[in-house]
């Protein structure tokens, strides 16, 4: 049947738009609008004694500078905490523009709005600030050593402290079951920061419209629902009164989830105080060093396992770099310390988290959010016990597998969502078999000691992961058929490239059986939904997909009851197919949807040849019931939500075979396998497009990317040149295949798929490159340059063992 | 032309030149160059042409990189012009950046300013006193540094066809990126040379013809006159091993050339 679209791979309805330059981005709008340029901090801590505008007001072209001082009530707050927790006892969030304390480089101090970027920025550069240095508190253990505080009253840099232990079924809390168990290691694991580094970055253009007192806001953002009522709340609008729109957005990775963002307040703020349209688009340097980071965390791991490598007991200890502020409140420690897990029945687990504050960037979660990190402490720790037991790594996993029989499997912990960690469906070791036979893992000792003999070095390595995804509470679709036959559909979350153009389509084809190509979907639009959460943790295709399914159910109860009524037919005996509404095996008494959308709206004015047809004289109908009838209303149209119990749980693993030179440390990776698994596909071609770009974005944390800070909390490689987002020419060929449990939470049977492919990659390389160097390798990223002196600090301290940091 | 050279000299210390910009209008939008007057020379005649000479080949001022990279004239006088310029940056930059503006621009990363370094190789200024041709060993005189007097416009680059076998290795981070390391080799039956990226203000030329075709022992002779620095990307260590391991294979190469 045509239009059974789900499981296809369907092309991207979106990319004739994008690839071909007619996307309309942020900065493609508003030309006429006034721009916006920031004086920010060029310091990383300090108390600011004064401004000068003196040198600036006679600029020709300016329109306006401000400062805290002279923002409104509402705008003079601090911007909200967004998700509370009872262990962030001292969360903190920044100001729209600086109050007396700058505590990072780039923060926000004077706004000026003037005719073009050009004489923003170059007013910018004739406002003096004038500061009070304040030692600047940079790196994870300095931070926590003290005694320098970035936030006076935060003692520590401690922002948030939490435990969670899950004790041994006997009873025996984790540390007393590592002490007996019959072998334990112990080590330290560092991982670096990097970004989310969306091609376009941040950007905001209001317009307000005295006549209508109503204000149109449009930002480059994950979720134009919430800012919407940020907006309206902070400025005192009414909602009614504020509209927000998600234009074409070019990649988000978690950045622009974070709302409202400073610029977000302040351009619609002075958009309706100078009654002018007013925009702001970020540049890349203002990205690195005024949006947000992750990833950066201090790991102490002691495990204890068993003859066979299962592990009895798993102890972590992480400081997590939060950066100067907690804007999403400690989402990233928690997903680490629950995603660790893995695919893993551990005996016994406890996990301690300290959130501290820097004189950095403050840290939201990126594509991955948190779990990288703990999927790096896990597999590191999966690899050093198979090392210390003389094990394949492999064995040593599916030693601890989760089985396909025990799902649900509960973890017995809490997970971001505020709900249990239970696992619906998967298949651990079918996933393995599969990856296995994927990278030839049992081949390639074989392969390792030929290539040996050449003097070459080649290493494997292997990560699984489980990923929790679609987290609620809810989204909805609107799904409207048109008397001309077309069907609109809306989501309130937003698109930033995914596809979810594409794949929403495909779900409403195949639920209402109409052609794909009389199917457009609007998404991140708040004039055609209004109540949404946003596009972030892989969660878009669950929670939408299933809202518009859902929606699409609703539409299509409604149209074979009033096609039943016309065919004189049983609904239930009716069924949709190319848009037409017929009796299962009798196609020739059929109706066109669009005629039955046609019926749905009762009317009394015709104003063309279908209208006709559903006026008042022309309709017929019985004249003892109401044109509507009781409980219905006109039009051919749905609307639902879909709100889940909890979270569903993806899965994957990954293998890369890297060969690493013996003389330039150069690292390079030959192969890459993944396998995955994130239910029933609805694209495997826009799933397989997904994890290239995870991998890709993986590959960057792995080799490539870190920031730079120095000791005075300057970032020094602040722009493209010297921040090594991978090229193409970076990326090896990445080898797919799927497996398909699917999930019982939702009536698709979907799960996420959008974060998966960069989860495990840091730490697939780390266990790779350590096969082929015989060096332990537990800090990442690695460039040529830490593996020279990895391989130079192994030879003088005389230990060359794997095992020299275990017990 | 003469309008040029005339216009760049009124404009004194105030004027940069512009051409195929792929330096200068990077910095200029990071706003850490803001000359007063650019004197744009892309529509100066007689500027961009690639021509033969005894012993060599002259590279005008407006011959982009992709041009001189596909260019047999060049090639047949230096192969090695060519293999350098594949390792300049990425297509897009070098279809429009200039290679006698990459020798300008001075840059100790560069593969073009080693490159003529290595070789011996000039520049042709013309400034209001009239022409006069600047030595390699002259021209590189610090990091983005030449002897280009202010109001002197660097017109052409000379690439001697040199006698012996040439070659080029780096590495970079990243494809295309400025090298961490890089060394070009001339080996000839009675001279061996290199000029190291990287690891120095300027090109560094290393003489080596003492190491009698023991590589190894040239890549020590090269490891020692090298200072190179640590970067966010690589240690002052590494700078030296990477650079000593570079030198032998470029030696090697240009041996068996």
């Amino acid at each position: 049947m045509t239009t059974k679209l789900f499981g296809e791979p369907v092309h991207r309805r979106e990319d004739a738009r994008l690839v071909a330059g007619n996307g309309r981005y942020l900065d493609d709008l508003g030309a006429d609008a006034l721009a916006v340029a920031f004086v920010r901090s060029p310091h990383a801590h300090a108390r600011i004694t004064g401004i000068d505008v003196d040198d600036a007001i006679d600029v020709e072209g300016l329109v306006a500078i401000y400062t805290w001082e002279d923002l409104p009530e509402g705008v003079r707050e601090p911007l909200p905490l967004l998700i509370p927790h009872p262990a962030l006892t001292h969360g903190r969030t920044a100001y729209c523009l600086a109050k007396d304390v700058v505590r990072h480089v780039g923060e926000p101090i004077v706004m000026v709005v003037a005719a073009d970027r050009y004489i923003a920025e170059d007013v910018c550069e004739r406002i003096q600030v004038s500061y009070e240095f304040l030692k600047p508190v940079v790196g994870l253990e300095n931070a926590v050593e003290g005694p320098n505080l970035v936030h006076d009253d935060v003692p520590g840099n401690i922002g948030a402290h939490m435990v969670q232990e899950v004790a041994h079924r006997d009873g025996r809390a984790t540390r007393e079951v590592i002490a007996a168990a019959p072998h334990t290691l112990e080590f330290r694991l560092d991982i670096e920061r990097s970004a989310c580094m969306p091609m376009e970055g941040r950007g905001v253009y209001a317009r307000w419209d005295a006549d209508d007192r109503s204000l149109r806001v449009y930002s480059s953002t994950q979720t134009s629902t919430s800012v919407r009522m940020a907006v309206a709340a902070k400025l005192g609008l009414p909602l009614p009164k504020v509209e927000v729109i998600a234009p074409d957005v070019g990649g988000g990775f978690g950045v622009k989830i974070v709302h409202p963002w400073p610029e977000e307040i302040l351009v619609p703020w002075a958009a309706r105080l100078l009654n002018r349209e007013v925009k702001w688009t970020e540049d890349r340097r203002e990205h690195f060093i005024s949006s947000a980071h992750e990833r950066a965390q201090v790991q102490h791991v002691k495990v204890g396992f068993d003859d066979e490598g299962r592990v009895l007991g798993l102890d972590v200890e992480i400081l997590h770099d939060h950066g100067a502020y907690t804007p999403y409140g400690i989402i990233v420690p928690i997903i680490t310390s629950t995603q660790l897990l893995g695919p893993y029945k551990i005996g016994s687990y406890r996990v301690e988290f300290f959130s501290v504050y820097t004189n950095t960037v403050q840290v939201t979660p990126y594509r991955g959010a948190g779990r990288p990190q703990g999927v790096f402490c896990m597999e590191r720790t999966m690899d050093k016990i198979a090392q210390y037991l003389g094990k394949d790594r492999t064995d040593v996993r599916a030693a601890n597998f989760i089985q396909p029989d025990e799902f649900p499997y509960d973890q017995q912990m809490i997970f971001q969502d505020g709900r249990p960690l239970i696992y619906d469906s998967g298949d651990y070791p079918e996933s393995l078999r599969k990856l296995k036979d994927l990278i030839g893992w049992d081949d390639f000792p074989a392969m390792q000691a030929e290539a040996r003999k050449e003097g070459r070095r080649l290493g494997i390595g292997v990560g699984c992961y489980v990923e929790g995804t679609g987290v609620g509470p809810y989204e909805g679709g609107h799904v409207q058929v048109t008397s001309d036959g077309r069907v609109h559909v809306s989501t309130g979350l937003t698109s930033q490239g995914q596809g979810h153009e594409t794949v929403f389509a495909q779900i409403a084809a195949t639920e209402l059986g109409v052609p794909i190509e009389k199917v457009s979907v609007v998404t991140g639009d708040t004039r055609r939904f209004g109540y949404a959460v946003g596009t972030f943790a892989s969660r878009a295709a669950v929670m939408s997909g299933n809202a518009i399914a859902l929606a699409c159910r609703k539409v299509k109860e409604k149209a074979l009851r009033i096609a039943a009524d016309a065919l004189e037919a049983d609904p239930a005996d009716l069924e949709i197919t190319d848009g037409m509404v017929h009796v299962v095996g009798a196609p020739s008494a059929s109706i066109p949807l669009a005629t039955v959308a046609v019926l749905s709206n009762p009317l009394r004015y015709a104003f063309d040849e279908e209208a006709k047809r559903a006026t008042q004289f022309a309709t017929g109908g019985s004249m003892d019931r109401p044109p509507v009838a009781e409980g219905q209303e006109p039009g051919l149209e749905g609307k639902d939500y879909y709100s889940p119990v909890r979270s569903t749980f993806a899965s994957g693993m990954h293998a890369a075979i890297v060969e690493t030179d013996p003389d330039t440390a150069e690292i390079k990776i030959l192969r890459y396998a993944v396998v995955h698994d994130c239910g029933k596909m609805i694209n495997p071609m826009l799933v397989e497009g997904q994890i290239h770009g995870g991998v890709a974005q993986g590959v960057g944390g792995a080799l490539y990317e870190k920031m730079a800070y120095d000791e005075y909390g300057q970032l020094l490689n602040a722009s493209f040149m010297d921040f090594l987002m991978p090229y193409v020419t970076e990326i090896p060929k990445i080898e797919t295949d799927h497996l398909e449990t699917p999930s019982p939470l939702n009536p698709l049977g979907i799960k996420g798929a959008g974060e998966a492919g960069v989860i495990p990659v840091s730490a697939v390389i780390a266990g790779a490159v350590e096969d082929a160097e015989k060096i332990v390798v537990d800090k990442m990223p690695i460039s040529p340059s830490d593996l020279y002196a990895l391989r130079d600090s192994s030879r003088t301290s005389g230990a060359v063992s794997l095992l020299r940091n275990t017990q | 032309m003469a309008e040029a050279v005339e216009a760049l000299a009124a404009a004194g210390a105030d004027g940069k030149v512009l051409a195929g910009g792929q330096s200068l209008i990077p910095l200029m939008n990071m706003r850490l160059a803001a000359p007063g007057q650019l004197v744009d020379i892309n529509h100066v005649a007689g500027l961009g042409e690639i021509t033969a000479e005894a012993g060599g080949v002259r590279v005008g001022a407006l011959a982009r990189h992709a041009e001189v990279e596909a260019s047999e004239t060049a090639f047949a006088a230096q192969p090695l012009v060519r293999r350098a310029l594949r390792l300049v940056a990425h297509p897009a930059v070098r279809n429009r950046g200039t290679t006698v503006g990459s020798i300008v621009h001075a840059d100790p990363a560069a593969e073009m300013p080693a490159v003529l370094a290595l070789l011996g190789g000039s520049v042709r200024a013309r400034g209001p006193e009239g022409e006069r041709d600047i030595p390699a060993a002259e021209f590189f005189t610090g990091p983005m540094e030449s002897s280009l007097r202010t109001g002197e416009l660097a017109v052409s680059a000379f690439f001697p066809a040199a006698e012996g076998g040439t070659a080029i290795v780096e590495v970079a981070r990243r494809h295309g990126d400025y090298a961490m390391a890089g060394v070009a080799a001339l080996v000839g039956p009675d001279h061996a040379r290199v000029a190291c990226l990287s690891v120095g203000a300027v090109p560094v030329v290393v003489d080596v013809t003492e190491a009698e075709g023991d590589w190894a022992r040239a890549a020590r002779i090269v490891r020692e006159r090298i200072e190179p620095e640590a970067d966010i990307h690589a240690t002052a260590d590494y700078r030296r091993h990477l650079t000593g391991v570079l030198a032998e294979r470029a030696l090697k190469e240009a041996a068996d050339a």
